[in-house]
């Protein structure tokens, strides 16, 4: 049985047709055919697939996309304005937070979450720096050893409020 | 593949931390793996595997009731070559033959491939292997006592033995005779999963009689060699393609060969493109992790507390072929003594047959589990003379002018003295012994280790491999680096493009790393062994600067210059009596851990991790700092919970739930210090920096937790199971 189900995909309106039983992370490789979002585990452990659904950062792996209708999503192409990278995505970069760079888009959403919704504002560096580990703890990498990746979070937060 | 310049400020020297060349494109999600690539048309792949661990395949029925009528199936009858996965030896097969020995559970018996993945899944559980069993063997002690049969007489791989400072055993006991005192200990370490991100991953398609294979992999050359007695074919009638690769460790050194295999075989059958890419559970259950070991190691002492004589005998499980076994063992053993001045050393090593899934190549390579004895054997040393344990390494380390077990004289680029001074620098007073920690109440202890790491390819590996790079300026006017080193993440791109920019004298953004294809590169060697800077690299700056001179002079059309390694001079090697330079140079690492011991729950927590590590030169001081920094999350996780569960030869825990690896919460805050005391004979003073910071953390994890409990732990993981069990042993006054 397939439906049709609408996504509102990094604020452009998609539509597609298929089993709302399929996995969220196969609709956007497949069917929308954004490839940024990755396939690590296939069981919500490694947080390679995470997108932001509604406000809430969601493992693509675990969502079937029959919940998905008429909902709001981003994924690591819409964190991008144009040319111009998101301050997580620029601190990435140059913190040397990207190695292989299989999670980094999963991370790069989930920390721009983090920015985005002051989650970690206001804290002290240690604070901070503890928070963001709890905050991403559900993203895995096996290249960095995350400090380089806190360092640049950190990095983002501070950029965005001074 | 979608290179994105950087947007940001780069200054093109050697030395700064550039940013990645390949950073934006995987920041943005742009960078294209495998799996991201688009093949329209292509099909699926699906892999047929034993569940038994040793037996005779006596016949593979295809289910009547299935629909067949839109699937491929290979087996073992439509290689057109040799069944063989050619490495060291050709012992292992692409796909076991009906009438073959199946060696161990999850070996690949059949393939299938259709035009969707459900369908390829659902055809290969409609293949039904018909296996009758034979005894397996699992165990290092079962293999020794030849339980079965599985290799030569005696289950033996390779055997290796080193002396030094004696001629027989009688020697080396008289030597042990004459000691004030002697520590001894056996050291068990397990298997270890490299636990890339992005799984095993590869697609191949036919074209004109020529096979092209794209996808995640460390050698491609590797991948070249194992497919032209595979296929029957010549060497260009087989192309290899690195595509992006999520992650290696050693994980994508020698495995990519087998599923090359199995896509071109599929592909040919199907006339098609077809892709295989493994879920994470096969991924675990199936492909290389690192050896499990055990390593006896005796050491006597003087009466002043100098090392007179050491003595290991380690013991790896090879698993069910032989791969890469011989040379992780070599590794092994040549780092076994450890960076202690000792004149009588015996090293032997072994690596057995189990029925084990193929132990592999892992970050480290062998080095890790003996570097986690002698380290154990440091600190038990240490504590026995009740002297300070960083000031017992700095007192017996190897120095400029000393000699390695091998007889190696050292004679440049000994790091000794800066690392550990590094530590001592940073060091602080030791941790309370008692405390609370999230509401438990904690015992607390501090550990340090000394160690060093071989870079490069061991003996005279190097030049037999004669790995090749080439610099080029093109008529476009834009300069090439073409080697086939792949970027697995650790910043071959980008240094490479730093080094060949310094050289040249040109901005960086003049120069383009090519994409490793065996039809575009010359064979470089293979992406392992920490030796893509210091040797690949070092070819690079050569190769530029010869460029540079020819560009001075009158030319046109393209200009390249290759170059072929070339050993530094008085490097000599005896691969019979294994004695002389084992390596061209060595880094040199010095680590410090505090940890504390939940007394309710058994958990061990790391609360701070220094390490401070040789590289000779930091060609990109933030990306070297990535690698000692994963490396050594590496080692932390290996220590403390990452734990490959075997059961009947088979992985019982294939997946990440069970499987697990650090997270951020899991991971402390990491202190690197960045020693150099450059190498005369790599890029810019450069030397291997990849592998060794997985080699030591782990043993400074156990010998905190001794500090902490007062008790030894000789085995890793140290699992709160194993805490829970240590109980009785626990001095905790």
């Amino acid at each position: 049985m397939t439906m049709k189900i609408t996504l509102e995909i990094n604020g452009e309106t998609r539509t597609v047709e298929c089993s709302p039983w399929k996995r969220l992370l196969d609709v956007l490789r497949e069917d929308v055919r954004l490839t940024g979002t990755k396939e690590g585990c296939g069981e919500g452990e490694c947080g390679a697939c995470s997108v932001i659904l509604d406000g809430e950062v969601v493992n693509s792996c675990l969502v079937a996309v029959g919940q998905c209708d008429r909902r709001k999503l981003t994924t690591v192409e819409g964190l991008a304005r144009g040319d111009v990278l998101h301050a997580v995505q620029k601190q990435l970069v140059v913190c040397g937070g990207a190695q292989c760079g299989i999670c980094t888009p999963g991370i790069a959403v989930c920390a721009a979450h983090v920015v985005d919704r002051g989650l970690v504002r206001g804290k002290d560096e240690a604070a901070a720096r503890a928070a963001v580990r709890e905050l991403l703890a559900g993203n895995i990498c096996r290249c960095t050893g995350y400090q380089l990746i806190v360092d640049a979070v950190i990095a983002a937060v501070r950029e965005v409020e001074p | 593949m979608d290179r994105v310049p950087p947007v940001l400020d780069a200054k093109p020297p050697v030395g700064a931390s550039v940013p990645r060349v390949d950073g934006v494109a995987k920041v943005t999600g742009r960078a294209l793996y495998l799996d991201d690539l688009d093949a329209p048309g292509a099909w699926f792949g699906a892999t047929v595997r034993s569940k038994i661990a040793h037996g005779v395949l006596e016949a593979i029925d295809l289910d009547p009731a299935f629909d067949w009528s839109q699937v491929v199936v290979v087996t073992a009858a439509d290689i057109p070559g040799h069944n063989y996965i050619a490495l060291i030896e050709n012992d292992q097969v692409a796909l076991v033959p009906v009438g073959g020995h199946v060696m161990h559970v999850d070996e690949a018996l059949a393939l299938v491939a259709a035009p969707t993945k459900e369908l390829a899944m659902a055809a290969a559980k409609a293949v039904v292997p018909r296996v009758k069993p034979l005894p397996a063997i699992f165990t290092i002690d079962d293999a020794l006592a030849v339980k079965q049969k599985l290799y030569g007489d005696n289950n033996v791989f390779k055997q290796f033995l080193i002396r030094k400072g004696h001629g027989d055993d009688a020697g080396l006991e008289a030597a042990f005779a004459g000691a004030t005192q002697v520590i001894e200990g056996t050291y068990w370490t397990s298997a270890q999963e490299q636990m890339y991100i992005e799984p095993q991953a590869m697609m191949a398609e036919w074209a004109d009689g020529r096979c092209y294979i794209v996808g995640s992999m460390q050698c491609p050359y590797y991948v070249h060699k194992a497919m032209k007695p595979l296929l029957a074919c010549g060497p260009d009638d087989v192309v290899i393609t690195q595509s992006v690769t999520g992650g290696g460790f050693g994980g994508k050194e020698e495995y990519p060969s087998m599923l090359a295999a199995h896509v071109a075989l599929l592909a040919k059958k199907a006339g098609r493109a077809v892709k295989i890419v493994y879920d994470r559970d096969e991924d675990i259950a199936a492909t290389t992790k690192r050896h499990p070991a055990r390593v006896h190691h005796r050491m006597a002492v003087d009466a002043s507390g100098e090392i007179v004589a050491i003595d290991v005998d380690v013991v790896m499980d090879g698993g069910a072929y032989l791969t890469l076994s011989p040379v992780v063992l070599s590794r092994g053993v040549l780092h076994a003594a450890g960076p202690y001045r000792c004149p009588v050393v015996r090293v032997r090593g072994r690596v057995v047959a189990t029925n084990h899934p193929p132990h592999g190549a892992f970050r480290g390579f062998g080095a890790p589990q003996t570097t986690f004895a002698y380290e154990r054997q440091l600190q038990k040393l240490a504590i026995a003379r009740g002297e300070d344990p960083l000031a017992l390494r700095k007192r017996l380390a190897l120095r400029s002018g000393d000699t390695t077990a091998t007889g190696q004289l050292l004679g440049f680029s000994v790091g000794t003295d800066e690392v550990i001074a590094a530590i001592e620098r940073c060091a602080g007073p030791p941790p309370r012994k008692d405390g609370v920690r999230n509401g438990s109440p904690v015992r607390r202890g501090r550990g340090v280790v000394f160690y060093f790491h071989g870079a490069g390819f061991t003996g005279s590996g190097e030049q037999r491999l004669a790995g090749r790079a080439t610099v080029a300026k093109t008529v476009l006017g834009r300069y090439e680096v073409r080697s086939s080193s792949t970027d697995i993440g650790q910043g071959a791109i980008t240094i490479f493009t730093q080094i060949a920019a310094s050289a040249l004298g040109v901005d960086a953004s003049l120069v383009d790393v090519v994409d490793p294809s065996t039809a575009r590169v010359p064979d470089s060697g293979p992406t392992v062994a920490s030796r893509t800077c210091m040797v690949v690299g070092g070819l690079v700056e050569k190769a530029a600067r010869a460029l540079k001179e020819k560009l001075a002079e009158p030319h046109d059309g393209e200009v390249a210059v290759t170059l072929q390694y070339e050993p530094p001079p008085g490097i000599q090697w005896d691969d019979a009596t294994y004695t002389g330079s084992a390596y061209p140079v060595y880094g040199w690492a010095a680590c410090l851990v505090d940890v504390s011991v939940d007394l309710d729950s058994y958990e061990v927590h790391v609360d701070r991790c220094v390490q401070a590590v040789d590289v000779g030169k930091a060609i990109n001081p933030v990306i070297v700092k990535g690698q000692i920094e994963g490396g050594t999350l590496q080692a932390l996780g290996w220590a403390l919970l990452e734990n490959v569960v075997y059961k009947d030869g088979k992985v019982m825990n294939a997946n990440m739930t069970n499987c697990i690896v650090p997270t951020f919460a899991d991971a402390p805050e990491l202190e690197t210090i960045l020693v150099e005391v450059p190498y005369p004979f790599g890029p810019s003073g450069a030397k291997g920096v990849g592998e060794i910071p997985m080699d030591g953390p782990a043993a400074a994890v156990a010998n905190a937790v001794e500090n902490a409990l007062g008790c030894a732990f000789d085995a890793i993981p140290i699992m709160p199971e194993l805490v829970a069990e240590s109980r009785s042993r626990w001095r905790l006054g």
